[in-house]
């Protein structure tokens, strides 16, 4: 029993360090942000009410330094740490380190991070907690073993090889016959063996058309309850652009089938803390397969929060408090409907180089409807070191017309200077027939910038 | 004492009933600019002037430990000139500001090597911008002259990374 988190160590930076920081403040609980050397003047630092310096800009060096935050919590006296969402914060070592210095991880336990870590061992628990999981291959692999006819017989052409360990869309092969299997699980080994250090493939069916949906959770290793859903099919090389809660135009009998199947998952982890079942929708077949769990904050999860008036950190917070859900299944309601645009620091126009730089004027829409997550005010840095996000605009409507419509008007009002965004290209995507009919599939951002490049309408 | 959103979303109502166009709100901890836009919506520019308090570092002795995290061969020394290269040198510079790398990942043998034979296409090094591995081309025919600096030091776009002896 922790009860009562007085001190939070906050592993992480941009946004989501400004947002965690938000909820503790309106919790009473003191923030230390674990910040490298890039990042001691930026805006979490200056709302934090303390900064430690963790090391210098790269991450592996700061961020990605499991010894530089165990020792950042105790120098500080930290009660707990928040991890955020990339670096750290799916590490079950971090996990295991604190809990051996006696500091509370906000997150799941060290063997279900294990568990959710290894794509193969993921999907083996879905399949022991009964849903579907895509043909494939079994986890783990060897990959020369990989091109078994009968196996492919089943799983059929084209297929996926994809890293065990992997995530981030790295480590991913599309082989489109037999012919091209070897040289792929070739490939596809050895990019994981080098991002990954783990070599481990397996194979998959690849699913076109697919939706990309989700399910929020949150467990206290006795009970779960769903937050609804999610969908994030506007994607770009497997990085999430816009999503949307709830996912729109599913049938109510498959949508209460995700929500079952993501809950009978979290109940055969026995899961902690606040998570999401990914799942990916095979339109043409109508079916839903089981993808990974996400095992913490995710970047998109505004969005649940605007459809049910939930603070998600509030709901980690009080799970890593050591106390049962305050929630039943029944007290969640769910209101309306939610989009958020990913504000990067690239440049659609140029093959989407990162942008880099200094902010010189930042100027965001406001108003009941809307909400900015961001980090960045004028004269912000934006540093090379970490990944582009830059800020992450809302919008809430009664229906899913009206939250586009604001966030039409939201992203007409957002003007950041001094380095590239992708307002425009947000702008020409959310503005498309076909996106306004809803249930885009996963190629259509490729697709709007092949008819971009083309000449056609979705440049900005 | 820091501005929530919940407070912008009550000056915002406030504002709404009000025949102001704008409001701008200073303090010695933020300035917060909301100005009416033709439509009739509303938007915000803040800045958070409080400076942050910075604790000294855990033990500023303690350098991270070995093996502990990617990038644990920061500080390799650059090569430098090896010998008075005698044709015409031509920069290799930055594509990008970021982290210079010489090798595809760490413990591989680095891309090239001074004394190396390179052609307009060949990798020679990486910058890592935003996540992003952007590759860095000799651009030129010719012979590595000069490496000039070192794995995984930050670079500035522009910044002169190698040199090349065209052939």
């Amino acid at each position: 029993m922790t009860h009562g988190l007085r001190r939070v160590l906050i592993a992480n930076r941009g946004e989501i360090a400004v947002r965690v920081i938000r909820t503790c403040a309106r919790l009473g609980i003191e923030t230390v942000l674990a910040a490298s050397d890039a990042d001691t003047g930026s805006l979490p630092a200056r709302l934090a009410d303390r900064v430690i310096a963790i090391g210098p800009p790269p991450a592996g060096e700061s961020y990605l330094s499991v010894a530089a935050i165990v020792r950042a919590a105790q120098a500080v006296r930290a009660d707990a740490v928040h991890p955020g969402y990339g670096f750290l914060s799916e590490s079950p070592r971090l996990a295991q380190a604190l809990a051996a210095a006696g500091v509370v991880f906000i997150g799941p336990e060290p063997p279900t991070l294990a568990v959710t870590g290894d794509k193969a061992a993921a999907r083996e628990q879905a399949t022991a907690a009964g849903l579907a999981v895509l043909p494939g291959t079994r986890a783990g692999l060897d990959p020369a073993a990989a091109a078994d006819a009968a196996a492919m017989a089943r799983i059929g052409f084209p297929a996926l090889v994809k890293a065990a360990g992997g995530g981030g869309g790295r480590g991913l092969r599309v082989v489109r016959d037999a012919a091209g299997l070897g040289d792929a699980v070739a490939l596809a080994s050895a990019e994981a063996d080098a991002v990954f250090r783990d070599p481990r493939v397996y194979i998959e069916r690849y699913v076109s058309p697919a939706r990309h949906v989700e399910v929020q959770i949150l467990g206290d290793g006795e009970r779960v309850i769903h937050l609804g859903d999610r969908d994030c099919s506007v994607q770009r090389r497997y990085q999430k652009l816009i999503e949307e809660a709830p996912a729109p135009g599913l049938p109510e009998a498959m949508r209460e089938e995700l929500h079952r199947a993501a809950v009978t998952l979290a109940r055969h982890l026995r899961y902690r803390g606040a998570g999401t079942v990914e799942f990916l929708l095979d339109v043409a077949r109508g079916a839903f397969y089981f993808l990974e769990v996400n095992a913490r904050i995710q970047v998109e999860h505004p969005v649940t929060e605007a459809i049910t008036g939930l603070d998600l950190v509030a709901e980690q917070i009080w799970i890593a408090e050591g106390r049962p859900l305050r929630l039943r299944q029944d007290d969640v309601d769910f209101a309306g409907h939610a989009i958020e645009c990913r504000l990067n620091a690239e440049d659609p126009a140029r093959g989407f180089a990162p942008s880099p730089g200094t902010v010189t004027a930042a100027t965001f829409p406001a108003g009941p409807a809307i909400r900015v997550d961001t980090y960045v005010q004028a004269g912000s840095a934006v540093p090379p070191h970490y990944d582009s996000l830059l800020a992450k605009v809302i919008t809430r409507g009664d229906c899913r017309d009206q939250a586009i419509a604001a966030m039409r008007g939201a992203l007409d009002r957002c003007q950041v200077t001094g380095i590239a965004t992708n307002v425009a290209l947000h702008q020409a995507l959310i503005a498309t027939p076909e996106f306004r009919r809803g249930g885009v599939d996963t190629s259509y951002l490729e697709r709007q910038m092949r008819l971009a490049t083309a000449g056609g309408a979705a440049s900005g | 004492m820091e501005l929530t959103n919940e407070d912008v979303a009550d000056i915002l109502a406030l504002l709404d009933s009000l025949p102001y166009d704008e409001l701008d709100l200073r303090t010695s901890a933020f300035r917060l600019t909301l100005r009416r836009t033709a439509d009739g919506g509303w938007t915000q520019s803040r800045q958070d002037l409080a400076p942050p308090v910075v604790l000294a570092g855990p033990a500023g002795d303690a350098a991270p430990a070995a093996g502990d995290a990617d990038g644990a061969a920061a500080g390799t020394p650059a090569p430098g000139p090896a010998v008075t290269p005698t044709g015409a040198l031509t920069d290799v510079t930055a594509p990008l500001p970021g982290t210079f790398y010489r090798a595809p990942r760490p413990g591989a043998a680095p891309f090239t090597e001074i004394g190396a034979s390179v052609e307009p296409d060949t990798v020679l090094a990486i910058v890592e911008t935003m996540k992003l591995m952007n590759p860095v081309h000799a651009g030129t025919r010719g012979t590595v002259a000069e490496i000039l600096v070192a794995n995984a030091a930050a670079v500035a776009q522009g910044a002169v990374l190698l040199r090349i002896e065209r052939a």
